[in-house]
């Protein structure tokens, strides 16, 4: 049914919108419609005055052999990021929830890393394989392997990669436990009288039960690995070597703070914008169809 | 106490009319229900005059005062939902209270008068219990108990029985019909129930489809249905409706069979017959078929059809019967003072 | 249950201890780097159990921001994490209260502009900060913002998840509920305190904890807010405290802090479980 019971008048629910929308239209919009008109333009060397330069700073972000690097490793980065936590979370769900007892004790043991900040949880991963600390970093030279992220592109991003999936477990692990938890015990029962053995089960039955969460799953994860993963990013490497770990978020603040490259990092944030607006439409769009179900 | 005067009400959701010209009057002190199938109109009435609908055509007056635009506090009324809308986070004291407060009545008088709702609902024990901790019946009685601390002009009632189970359900009605002699409130009461509707009543309004069907005491709906409608909803099992010809007083049947009756009317018309007002009667003119005998307690339900044509009649005769009917044909007789008649096309009673 | 071998169950045992070590191992480290002196850290290889000077490496970092005779321009540590929870409870406290004004408009009125402004809260969903970093940089600067509270809060209030969140909830509720109150003689601002309120405590309790943790661990924006030391907050603080090129930094003292970075989020996730689940089970949905 739908809810016909209301209050009347206009003045006092206008006043109760209000406060979100004038923070909203300060702090969002008008910097949103500011990304797209910098867009459009491109500062002197001086910083004295801007020319208008219409599409210019797009097809120079487009033919930018960085920029588009910036893309791959964004994919790279995120992908890896979502599949990694997620395999890890389903894993230690999956394990939890075979438990009779005890699960709730590694449910607390479990989730606690949601609640570490990104950043913190690079300086984790940093010190551990620091070049002149870190302990696996030493054992590693140990055993013939000189490990520096500083230099080597692939052992930045792995690095970054692990710090992130880390932090990212804990997430994926309770989305996890609460949708096997869902679903009905006489399913897989019958399907236990059935014959079917565990993995058999697992293949059948839950996995395809668990695939509507599983694909929210990265969905959500994709869009953490894109935005929350600045800290990560900013204290393991900076974006370094050779920009292999800047992703596009991370480009956006090197050359707008550091660069001081204002119009190219509007041109990127626009086209993020639209990367996201594509990317949240596309959610919408499957959450609604799960409404239907 | 207040009377309430509906005139010419007029409801519709967008295209959809939901009641049409709707006009009745509730005497102070009555208590009437209404009554009829589910989507017929009787809750969005009662709200519209609780308030808590606009009403798009026709006026509402308690006491002759027009209270369309009313706010539902203003109209002071108070309600009993079906689900009792009790707020979860109060106590049974603050949940009777809540509109006394907002009234900024003192304290003591509001203790008093909650103390005194209480009593009268047995509810002493239980003012400090939140409504989780509450059975279904208890529930219903604080609900209860919200509406009479507001001396109200009047009590709307929507639904209130239809969460409890069927026990229960008789013991609160007996209450509530208790509780309405005692405090004399004007009240309103919708429920698609006929026998709460019965039992409750002062008067009831029989409804469908948005109209009014009925409204005349629970004796005269039963024993002269105004309409084909009022006639197959009232009384349980339902009434019979066989096809006939009307002939110089005498009714026909499409089987041939025929019953005397003192009627002008000539023609076609539907027959309604109630299942109690058969007796088993070897010489009785209607044979029937028995296909399947009830045994519910007092009486026993027969499903029969009647010879030659098939349609199917229910016969109701007091007492425990035994199962040597089941296939047989069966002679019946029929009380004449209790046939009723209906026009073919307007569905309206014939005299 | 199904499983009736016990070495398939003590698999399970095996399995999730894996788990859980590999998300203890880092901060286990830490925590062994916040007892030891800057010495043992340097000598390889990085000791693995903790060691006598606890109290001495969080007392320095805490009051002083590190040992003495050390000095990075820092402020003490005890400061920055007052700075990140005023700045956590600010986005929180502000978050809610104005989604829950604004989800109580939504569902309890119908007034002109409804459609377009749920549309207009619904796009910023889609963009948080990072993207529009820089101009929502100088609009903050432009409006003096810079290294203050109402800076470091208010751009991060606006978001629509938590007022999505509550007109999810307010639309299970009966609309019974509100029917009795306007039959009680309540007004709009009557039912919202005295019984909206109090029904959406659990929702508020899980919200909390979620835009709590949210709050706490911001880096990227508190980075470019703030210029002066004093208004650090313990995330982006400790960035300062790393060495960069020859240095050597003072590794108990950042290991103390990190610790620290973690305690009171972490802290509030576990003592509130169970909001803290319902929040993110029913918040991302």
């Amino acid at each position: 049914m739908k809810n016909n019971v209301i209050f009347k008048g206009w003045w006092l629910p206008l006043l109760l919108v209000a406060p979100q929308l004038i923070i909203s239209a300060i702090f969002f919009f008008y910097p949103s419609g500011q990304a797209i008109w910098n867009s459009l333009f491109l500062p002197d060397p001086f910083g004295l005055k801007t020319e208008y330069v219409g599409l210019d700073n797009f097809t120079f972000l487009l033919s930018d052999s960085y920029y588009r690097a910036s893309f791959l490793t964004t994919a790279i980065f995120s992908i890896s990021v979502s599949v990694f936590s997620m395999g890890l979370g389903l894993y230690l769900a999956v394990l939890a929830d075979r438990l009779i007892k005890g699960a709730g004790v590694y449910q607390t043991l479990l989730i606690w890393p949601y609640a570490v900040a990104p950043a913190i949880a690079g300086i984790l991963w940093m010190f551990m394989f620091n070049g002149r600390i870190g302990l696996i970093s030493w054992y590693l030279g140990l055993l013939g392997y000189d490990w520096n992220h500083a230099l080597n592109s692939g052992e930045a991003m792995s690095l970054v990669v692990v710090a992130s999936t880390w932090g990212r477990v804990s997430y994926n692990f309770l989305f996890f436990l609460a949708g096997l938890q869902a679903i009905p015990k006489s399913i897989i029962e019958a399907a236990a009288i059935d014959g079917a053995n565990f993995w058999k089960r697992f293949r059948s039955i839950i996995f395809p039960l668990l695939s509507p969460i599983s694909f929210f799953l990265l969905v959500v994860n994709i869009v953490y690995s894109f935005f929350e993963t600045f800290g990560v990013i900013d204290i393991i490497t900076a974006g370094g070597p050779e920009q292999s770990t800047t992703t596009l978020v991370y480009k956006i603040y090197a050359d707008g703070f550091i660069g001081q490259d204002l119009g190219s990092s509007a041109a990127q944030s626009v086209i993020l914008l639209v990367l996201v607006g594509l990317l949240t439409v596309f959610q919408f769009k499957y959450i609604e169809r799960k409404v239907h179900y | 106490m207040a009377k309430i005067n509906l005139k010419n009400l007029e409801k519709s959701y967008g295209k959809t009319k939901v009641l049409h010209d709707l006009s009745f009057d509730i005497n102070e002190g009555e208590l009437i229900v209404i009554v009829g199938p589910s989507g017929c109109g009787k809750s969005t009435l009662l709200r519209m005059v609780a308030g808590l609908e606009e009403v798009n055509a026709g006026s509402i007056f308690i006491d002759d005062k027009k209270v369309n635009d009313l706010e539902p506090m203003e109209r002071n009324i108070a309600m009993v939902f079906q689900n009792y809308a009790l707020y979860p986070h109060m106590t049974v004291f603050q949940n009777m209270s809540y509109a006394l407060k907002i009234l900024k009545i003192p304290k003591d008088e509001i203790y008093s008068r909650v103390q005194k709702a209480a009593e009268i609902l047995e509810l002493g024990e239980l003012l400090e219990r939140q409504p989780s901790q509450l059975s279904g019946g208890q529930r219903q009685r604080v609900a209860m108990g919200r509406a009479i601390v507001r001396n109200p002009a009047a009590f709307l009632f929507d639904e209130p029985l239809s969460n409890l189970d069927a026990k229960l359900r008789v013991q609160m009605r007996l209450e509530i019909k208790k509780l309405q002699t005692q405090l004399k409130t004007t009240s309103l009461y919708v429920t698609h129930d006929q026998v709460e509707a019965m039992t409750l009543a002062d008067r009831m309004v029989v409804m469908n489809e948005g109209k009014v069907e009925h409204i005349g005491t629970p004796l005269e709906v039963y024993t002269k249905p105004k309409t084909l409608f009022t006639a197959q909803f009232i009384g349980s099992p339902a009434m019979n409706i066989l096809e006939c010809e009307c002939k110089n007083g005498e009714i026909i049947l499409s089987n041939g069979s025929t019953l005397k009756i003192n009627t002008k009317h000539q023609g076609r018309a539907n027959l309604g017959l109630r299942p109690e007002d058969f007796s088993i009667d070897e010489n009785g003119p209607i044979k029937l078929k028995i296909e399947l005998m009830e045994l519910i307690g007092a009486n026993t339900l027969f499903h029969c059809r009647l010879e030659k044509n098939n349609e199917p009649v229910v016969v109701s005769i007091p007492g425990v019967l035994e199962n040597k009917y089941i296939g047989k044909s069966v002679g019946f007789s029929y009380d004449n003072s209790k046939i009723h008649l209906f026009a073919i096309n307007s569905n309206q009673r014939i005299s | 249950m199904i499983e009736k071998k016990k070495s398939g169950y003590w698999l399970s045992h095996l399995g999730l201890c894996l788990g859980v070590l590999f998300i203890f191992f880092p901060v286990w480290l830490a925590f062994v780097g916040s007892t030891v002196t800057q010495d043992d850290i340097l000598q390889p290889p990085y000791p693995v159990l903790p060691g006598p000077h606890f109290f001495e490496n969080y007392s320095s970092a805490l009051f002083q921001g590190g040992p003495d005779g050390y000095d990075t321009g820092q402020i003490s540590v005890l400061k920055m994490l007052i700075n990140s929870t005023i700045m956590a409870l600010g986005i929180t406290i502000g978050k809610i209260i104005i989604s829950l004004l604004s989800a109580f408009a939504f569902v309890y009125f119908r007034f002109p502009g409804r459609k377009t402004f749920f549309w207009i809260i619904f796009l910023t969903l889609m963009l948080p900060i990072e993207v529009r970093i820089v101009p929502t940089y100088q609009v903050a600067a432009n409006l003096g913002l810079l290294n203050s509270y109402t800076g470091l809060i208010f751009p991060l209030i606006a978001s629509a998840t938590a007022t999505f969140l509550f007109r999810q909830f307010f639309l299970t509720i009966p609309s019974e509920m509100v029917e009795a109150a306007r039959i009680d003689g309540a007004t709009p601002m009557q039912f919202f305190k005295d019984i909206l309120i109090p029904i959406s405590k659990t929702n508020i309790a899980a919200l909390f904890v979620i835009l709590f943790v949210y709050g706490f661990n911001q880096y990227l924006w508190p980075l470019l807010i703030t210029t002066t030391p004093d208004m650090q907050t313990i995330v982006m603080g400790i960035k300062f405290m790393i060495p960069t090129g020859d240095d050597y930094g003072h590794w108990p003292t950042i290991f103390s802090t990190a610790m620290l970075a973690m305690l009171p989020p972490v802290i509030i996730v576990i003592s509130m479980q169970k909001f803290f689940v319902k929040g993110l089970l029913e918040s991302d949905k």
